[in-house]
């Protein structure tokens, strides 16, 4: 209780706190604008293309073939994310788990998740329960869904913040297109697809 | 240096990613299921607040650190394929609960598990880029 209240004062205290969806928001605005103040657009997604041709994929495919220096801001502003990560668990973390609504909590109660088991370890943040080293299934789920958005995200031409946020922002047809299209695929999973596995 | 400015939004956005819990799989999970406003209230107040501040920043305008007024250079318009990619994409998301940005965010944040889901993201990309030319575009 005592570890609360000190955590609670001061300005790291008050940051700690889990953020207001409005806040958060208008924090993410503000990446989006100085990101376009510094002359760049906001987007992550291409890193995963800089790492393939860091690797070598541009000696065989034509489309790695890029200056990877063009892209070297990027690298380093997905190498602060990482560490803006690792700042947050250290710092600024909150003292109670990700507060997801009941009703969540309920249905994955019926897929034998238990939630308040998986926030022993990372309050929330992440599925502990599938993805870990131990869970086979867990290794085969993160390759696949890792590999559909970085596929997605190419062939689309952005991600989440390319497209979602960034497009947008700028009004463009093609990423309202791209948007109605992670949700038709995110309903098809969540509804479609994990009930036939885990229901 | 010019680069370290870059590191250093990557820090803000780092946090900010771990603290609106963007990062967790509970709350992507809990958004396709419509079961909180919570990821709906972000990405909205992100992007009417966004939209404002490029439109203010093209009318004003407001330049860039370069001296340049800001440009979007816009896609080409593909039905088909945005549709498709983006349902690929959401696919995946459903599955890791988390889009590129965060990838990186919870390896920060300790959890090195998401390296498997970040080596699968960029696997998926190199094969994009190995069978680009025989997809709808």
């Amino acid at each position: 209780m005592e570890i609360t209240l000190l955590q609670s004062s001061g300005f790291l205290g008050f940051l700690s706190q889990p953020w207001h969806w409005a806040v958060s928001g208008a924090a993410i605005a503000l990446i989006l604008f100085l990101m376009n103040w510094m002359g760049r657009s906001f987007g992550v997604s291409m890193a995963f293309k800089s790492m393939c041709t860091i690797a070598g994929a541009g000696k065989r495919f034509e489309f790695f073939n890029f200056n990877v220096k063009d892209e070297y801001w990027r690298l380093a502003f997905v190498g602060g994310a990482v560490v803006g990560g690792f700042i947050t668990s250290q710092f600024l973390a909150s003292p109670d788990p990700v507060a997801i609504s009941g009703s969540t909590i309920a249905h994955l109660k019926d897929w034998n998740m238990e939630y308040y088991l998986t926030t022993d370890e990372g309050n929330g943040l992440f599925n502990t329960f599938w993805f870990n080293f131990k869970n086979v299934w867990g290794i085969f789920l993160a390759l696949l869904g890792g590999f559909l958005v970085g596929f997605g995200a190419r062939y689309g031409d952005g991600c989440t913040s390319g497209h979602a946020i960034s497009g947008l922002a700028n009004l463009q047809l093609p990423s309202l297109l791209a948007v109605i299209g992670f949700f038709i695929g995110g309903l098809l999973m969540t509804w479609g697809i994990f009930p036939l596995i885990f229901g | 240096m010019r680069i370290f400015s870059f590191f250093l939004v990557g820090i803000a956005f780092g946090i900010i990613m771990t603290k609106s819990e963007v990062i967790s799989w509970f709350r992507i999970h809990e958004m396709f299921r419509f079961e909180s406003f919570h990821m709906y209230g972000i990405i909205g107040t992100a992007v009417v607040i966004g939209a404002i501040l490029i439109y203010a920043m093209k009318k004003i305008p407001i330049k860039t650190l370069d001296g340049q007024v800001i440009t979007y250079t816009p896609m080409k318009l593909n039905i088909t394929r945005h549709l498709l990619a983006g349902s690929i994409f959401g696919l995946g998301w459903a599955i890791t609960g988390c889009c590129p940005g965060p990838m990186f965010v919870l390896v920060g944040n300790g959890f090195l598990f998401a390296l498997v889901i970040l080596f699968g993201a960029v696997l998926g990309t190199f094969a994009y880029g190995v069978v680009k030319d025989k997809l709808p575009h």
